[in-house]
């Protein structure tokens, strides 16, 4: 029987939805390989132990504190050494991580320190024997590969909202994990320079707006941003032509070179279509386009467009929105 | 400044892809390649920092067969001074094996920085720069966004979701670089001429075993054909009914 570490990622003192996302996948693994236990290591700063219970909630059988002042921010290298010396001396199947910001450039970390194999970016996966067989998009999400990992253990990162993390309640077993400091040379983080509140992150929003070069000025975006609060909780985004105009952030791309998302509702405003961005989006559920041309290729993906002047129609789409959510 | 960057031969990102026979790999008919895109900002990102210090050289490494021979000279006519060429039948989609025929190389070779893509176009996996950096015990910093350098020190900027950090690290260091830090820029005329003297070194790519292999390659399901449903605020409120009775997401 072989059990599964999963990092729980956390920030601000929170326990992050991937983490919680990566606890089911690691469940799931977990199962196919021979129903072992999840064990989640819960790394943050003191007080961090207080959340261990929703680990439980979604299935872990023990959680690992793991505590340090190093770890309100993202100490890397202290946790990778973490992480894989509790892999080393655990003797797990596998260790799993969400497919994040943080989870990205650990899961190479762990995997070169244990010399074990990695999978980055699964989107879903399975065992048989001795092999763990995993899904995961490559060609900027243009081709779907499945790969076969041998060996023992083996390094998972999973796609942000690809696993839903669903409750499996159990009273979890404590633990504390004294955590490793980091050998040699490190990365200082100087400063975390926090973006806009009150909106979601691109890759957990369930509803993403969008704006390219078809709204004309950097101060239309506050026509998608008005749309984005008529919706809730919703996410802007943009193209890389506005990024690189500067219009938007960098942190604000959608596409191949930008983020990819898929979330339940992508509302592409004055935005093309290009290749690039589709590959960033075109996993979401629902599209909707509103172009002026209508032999635009983001039509080709639209669920619903709309031709015409997205400067003219924003408004009254917003208010439309924001009666239909009020019960008008 | 003495300056590594790695990049991977890969087909052109436009292009529409098809998957071969053996259904384990794409058809490579009629597509074009090129070196990877983020690892075509990591040599334009190595080529400013040098132009800027005033000095220093650029070298790139490759894995892989005879064919990066041509991706590794493209560099060069952007102005990088030499390439190695770490010969191989193929590249293994094990990042961690690829990793090792790279620190194999790169620990003798001195360099202050050596830079990497955040990940490579057809694997889209950003493994092989953070492993090759463990590998060789060096600092690490993973998909840059902005990149400085200034004695023995560098700054990088990286994005986290919803925020981002602002980073400090000593030199020798492997960077990994996102989009923002540099657009590639064209080769020049007199660039290319030039390539085609500058070295180009050959040797056997000391690959770690293969763990991971792909079993199938497969196109993504497509999506049903689009729909315009109408034009100008005129079709809005059958856009709101179909959100809610539809697609139901309001
Ligand atoms: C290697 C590489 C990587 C790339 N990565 C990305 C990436 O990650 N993300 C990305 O987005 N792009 C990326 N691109 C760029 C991509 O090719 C396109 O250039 C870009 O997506 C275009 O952005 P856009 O749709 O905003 O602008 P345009 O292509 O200029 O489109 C503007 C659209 O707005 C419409 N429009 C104009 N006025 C109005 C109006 N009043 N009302 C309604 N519609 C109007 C036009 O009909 C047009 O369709 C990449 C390119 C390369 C080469
Ligand atoms: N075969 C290779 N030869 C040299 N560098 C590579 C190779 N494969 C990947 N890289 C580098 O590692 C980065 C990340 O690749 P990957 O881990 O495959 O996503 C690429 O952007 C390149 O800089």
């Amino acid at each position: 029987m072989a059990n599964v570490l999963v990092f729980a990622e956390t920030r601000n003192g929170e326990i992050r939805k991937v983490a919680l996302e990566a606890v089911t996948a690691a469940r799931k693994l977990a199962d196919a390989t021979g129903g072992g236990e999840v064990h989640a290591v819960l790394a943050g700063p003191p007080g961090i132990g207080e959340k261990a219970p929703l680990l439980g909630t979604y299935g872990a059988d023990v959680v690992l504190v793991s505590e340090s002042a190093d770890f309100a921010r993202f100490a890397r290298e202290s946790l990778a050494a973490t992480m894989a010396e509790r892999a080393r001396s655990g003797g797990y199947r596998a260790v799993v991580l969400g497919f994040s910001a943080q989870g990205r450039d650990l899961g190479p970390r762990v995997a070169a320190r244990l010399d074990a194999p990695i999978a980055t970016d699964v989107i879903d996966l399975s065992a048989a024997g001795d092999t763990i067989t995993v899904k995961h998009p490559a060609y900027a999400n243009k081709v779907i590969m499945t790969l076969a990992i041998s060996g023992s253990p083996v390094v998972i990162s999973v796609r942000p909202s690809a696993f839903t993390a669903v409750q499996a309640p159990k009273a979890a077993r404590v633990d504390t994990l004294v955590p490793v400091a980091a050998q040699g040379a490190t990365v200082t983080v100087v400063d975390v320079k926090e973006g806009a509140k009150g909106r979601p992150d691109l890759g957990e929003a369930s509803i993403i707006v969008s704006g390219g070069r078809g709204l004309k000025a950097p101060e239309n975006f506050k026509l998608v941003e008005a749309l984005a609060d008529a919706f809730g909780n919703a996410a802007v985004g943009a193209t890389r032509a506005v990024t690189d105009d500067g219009w938007r952030p960098h942190s604000d791309q959608i596409g191949q070179t930008g983020r990819q998302v898929s979330p339940d509702l992508y509302v592409a405003l004055g935005i093309s279509g290009a290749i690039q961005h589709l590959a960033g989006m075109r996993t979401s559920r629902t599209i909707v386009a509103i172009n002026k041309d209508k032999e635009a290729p983001i039509f080709k993906v639209a669920d619903y467009g709309i031709v015409g002047d997205v400067i003219e129609i924003l408004p009254v789409l917003t208010a439309a929105v924001k009666a239909a959510r009020e019960g008008h | 400044m003495k300056i590594a960057v790695c990049m991977k031969r890969t087909p052109d990102s436009e292009s529409r892809f098809k998957i071969a026979a053996s259904s384990t790999a794409i058809d490579e008919t009629g597509l074009k390649f090129d070196m990877d895109d983020f690892a075509g900002y990591a040599v334009e990102a190595a080529l400013q920092l040098n132009e800027k210090a005033g000095g220093g050289e650029t070298v790139v490494y490759a894995v892989g067969p005879d064919n990066v021979q041509e991706t590794l000279r493209k560099a060069m006519s952007m102005g990088v001074d030499r390439a190695v060429h770490l010969k191989a039948d193929a590249v293994p989609v094990d990042g961690i094996a690829v990793a090792k025929a790279l620190a194999a190389e790169l620990k003798t070779g001195g360099y202050d920085l050596i830079l990497f893509g955040k990940h490579a176009f057809d694997s889209s996996a950003g493994v092989v720069g953070t492993a090759t950096a463990e590998l060789l015990g060096l600092p690490c910093i993973t998909a840059a966004s902005q990149l400085s350098v200034d004695g023995g020190t560098g700054s990088a900027r990286r994005e986290l979701e919803g925020a981002a950090e602002i980073l400090s690290f000593p030199l020798p260091a492997v960077v990994t670089i996102d989009e923002g830090v540099a657009r590639p820029r064209y080769p020049s005329l007199k660039g290319i001429m030039a390539a085609k003297k500058k070295p180009m070194e050959t040797k056997p790519a000391q690959l770690g075993s293969a763990r991971v292999t792909i079993q199938k390659m497969e196109l993504p399901p497509e999506r049903p054909a689009g729909r315009i449903i109408g034009e100008g605020s005129a079709a809005v409120p059958e856009l709101v009914k179909l959100l809610q009775n539809e697609a139901k997401v309001l």
